[in-house]
């Protein structure tokens, strides 16, 4: 691994050697490198590019991390990740996409990772994007993430990208059975000219399942987001979307939720905020002798940590 | 000290104008002064000029002999002001641990912002991680806001009606507050608040009505006067004779 791709690594996973337990480094379309345990076996597919991850049942407390990194201006890559998770597990999955792209053509990732959560399961699901590099070159990722939660999973996503992508297109599907439940947080912030969809479409279908999906971003310049989440409400269930965002400059947030009760005792609330910071707070940290642009960035800082 | 020399401040409503502050002089040497008077008299207006959030029509702020009038509110905090909203503002995502280091304008321990806590008598290691929002109540924000100031630790420190939009129990024991900031905070504190329990522990009393000042004094100057305006009975009178 070169330099550039040791800094995309700690970008996206904060790792600066190679993690603990199992792990699947995958640079320039190519295994770097893999590590498997006992318990976690991580298999090459043989029909299509990618990976298929095996959690044994009752594994606890152990991780995997799959990083991607693409330090090759011009490179374009599509990959399925699957992951089974054993019934009763619980473990961390970290997963992540670093593009360094100095060059004049577009380096893209997209991928598709799929889930599916046995009964009773745990898992913790992290997803960073991170870009850079001066070419003109753009950096675009298009993940998809498809869940499916057995009776009484429990699954927690944690999707962030801070910097430096020029356009994604995030499809987020899940599929909850009997008493799972799903937490989505996710952290957006674009700058320039940058594009950034999300997709979220939430299926309840299991009695007393639950989902909470929580959206935060910033978008600023002359960037563009668009948030778009469904959530169908087919049994007794609970559900929850929340996207915040505080636009600045001449960027624009467009915010479209929709919610369907098929169910008498669905319960399903969105809630839905855009606008710039608010004056007030900005006063109140510049009585705390900041200036109004370091109160911006605590401003901003504080809202997607 | 702050002085405040010919101070107005004139907004147009409806295409009229109209005086919020007429000519308004002050001079603020005692440790504790409490600013009183009827609602939309112009306190709120006068402790935002002298914190730079509002800038006056005319008129000349004065601290410790420095003309700040043209400074702006981050230089003036720099200066030693600090302003107290009436308002607590909410933040989404930012702790009460980081609007404490904010304050203090260093990153804080967590045994020191439950040091600057328990000043406020808020119990630390419940409040240290959590978010300033509205998920604090009333009584929880005001104590926040008051922390920030104490974290702080200006020569000026301005409060504004710490007992707005609190319940009389939460202001009973936020009272305690301010008699032992005034015991122990050295500097100028300057509360603009209707609490009697405030005024009477105040060197000094100033009293703004419709804009101008009414009248400054010790407690026992100025407060018959306050309440006979008011239209004080007999039995309240009496009352005030015994204090």
């Amino acid at each position: 691994m070169d330099i550039i791709q040791k800094s995309l690594l700690q970008q996206i996973a904060g790792l600066h050697e190679v993690p603990e337990g199992a792990y699947n480094i995958r640079a320039n379309g190519e295994l770097d490198s893999r590590n498997t345990t006992a318990n976690i076996d991580i298999v090459t597919k043989e029909d299509k590019q990618g990976i298929d991850i095996i959690i044994k049942p009752n594994t606890k407390n152990e991780s995997v991390h799959i990083p991607v990194l693409l330090s090759k201006s011009g490179l374009q890559e599509m990959v399925y990740n699957d992951f089974y998770i054993g019934d009763n597990a619980d473990v961390v999955i970290i997963a992540g996409c670093g593009i360094h792209n100095c060059g004049v053509d577009t380096s893209k990732h997209d991928g598709i990772h799929t889930f599916y959560v046995g009964k009773n399961a745990k898992v913790k699901y992290v997803e960073k994007h991170y870009g850079e590099g001066d070419g003109t070159g753009g950096r675009v990722m298009n993940p998809e993430t498809v869940i499916h939660l057995d009776e009484g999973a429990y699954m927690e996503m944690e999707t962030t990208q801070i910097k430096g992508i020029d356009s994604t297109n995030r499809v987020t599907k899940a599929v909850l059975k009997d008493g799972a439940s799903l937490e989505i947080k996710e952290k957006i912030m674009t700058h320039g000219e940058q594009y950034a969809k999300t997709d979220f479409s939430v299926d309840l279908d299991g009695m007393d399942c639950s989902a909470n999906v929580v959206s935060r971003s910033v978008a600023r310049d002359q960037s563009k987001q668009e948030f778009f989440s469904v959530i169908n409400g087919n049994n007794a269930c609970k559900g929850h979307s929340e996207c915040d965002a505080i636009i600045m400059d001449g960027a624009s947030v467009s915010a479209s939720p929709q919610l369907t009760a098929n169910h008498i005792d669905a319960n399903l609330i969105h809630e839905a905020a855009i606008g710039k910071i608010a004056g007030e707070q900005l006063i109140k940290l510049m009585t705390l002798g900041l200036t109004e642009a370091e109160a911006e960035e605590q401003i901003i800082n504080g809202f997607l940590k | 000290m702050l002085e405040l020399r010919n101070i107005s401040y004139v907004v147009e409503e409806n295409g009229t104008e109209k005086e919020i502050l007429k000519d308004v002089n002050l001079k603020i040497e005692e440790h504790f002064v409490a600013i009183t008077g009827p609602n939309g008299g112009g306190k709120s207006t006068l402790a935002k000029i002298i914190a730079g959030i509002i800038t006056p029509t005319s008129g000349q702020i004065i601290l410790d002999g420095e003309d700040v009038t043209e400074l702006n509110i981050t230089e003036r905090a720099k200066k030693g002001i600090s302003f107290a909203f009436q308002q607590p503002v909410h933040f989404k995502g930012l702790t009460v641990k980081d609007l404490i280091g904010i304050a203090a304008g260093k990153n804080m321990t967590v045994a020191q912002v439950c040091e600057i806590l328990s000043e406020v008598g808020l119990c630390a290691k419940d409040y240290v991680n959590r978010e300033v929002n509205s998920s604090l109540s009333g009584g929880e924000l005001k104590r926040i806001e008051i922390a920030m100031i104490i974290a702080r630790g200006t020569k000026l420190s301005l409060f504004d009606e710490p007992e707005a939009g609190i319940d009389l129990w939460s202001f009973n024991s936020l009272i305690k507050v301010f008699e032992k900031m005034r015991d122990e905070i050295n500097g100028t504190i300057v509360i603009i608040s209707h609490q009697e329990r405030i005024l009477n522990i105040a060197d000094k009393i100033v009293v703004i009505s419709n804009g101008h000042i009414d009248s400054v004094g010790t407690k026992t100057e100025v407060m018959p006067k306050l309440l006979g305006t008011s239209g004080g009975c007999d039995v309240l009178k009496k009352k005030l004779a015994d204090h």
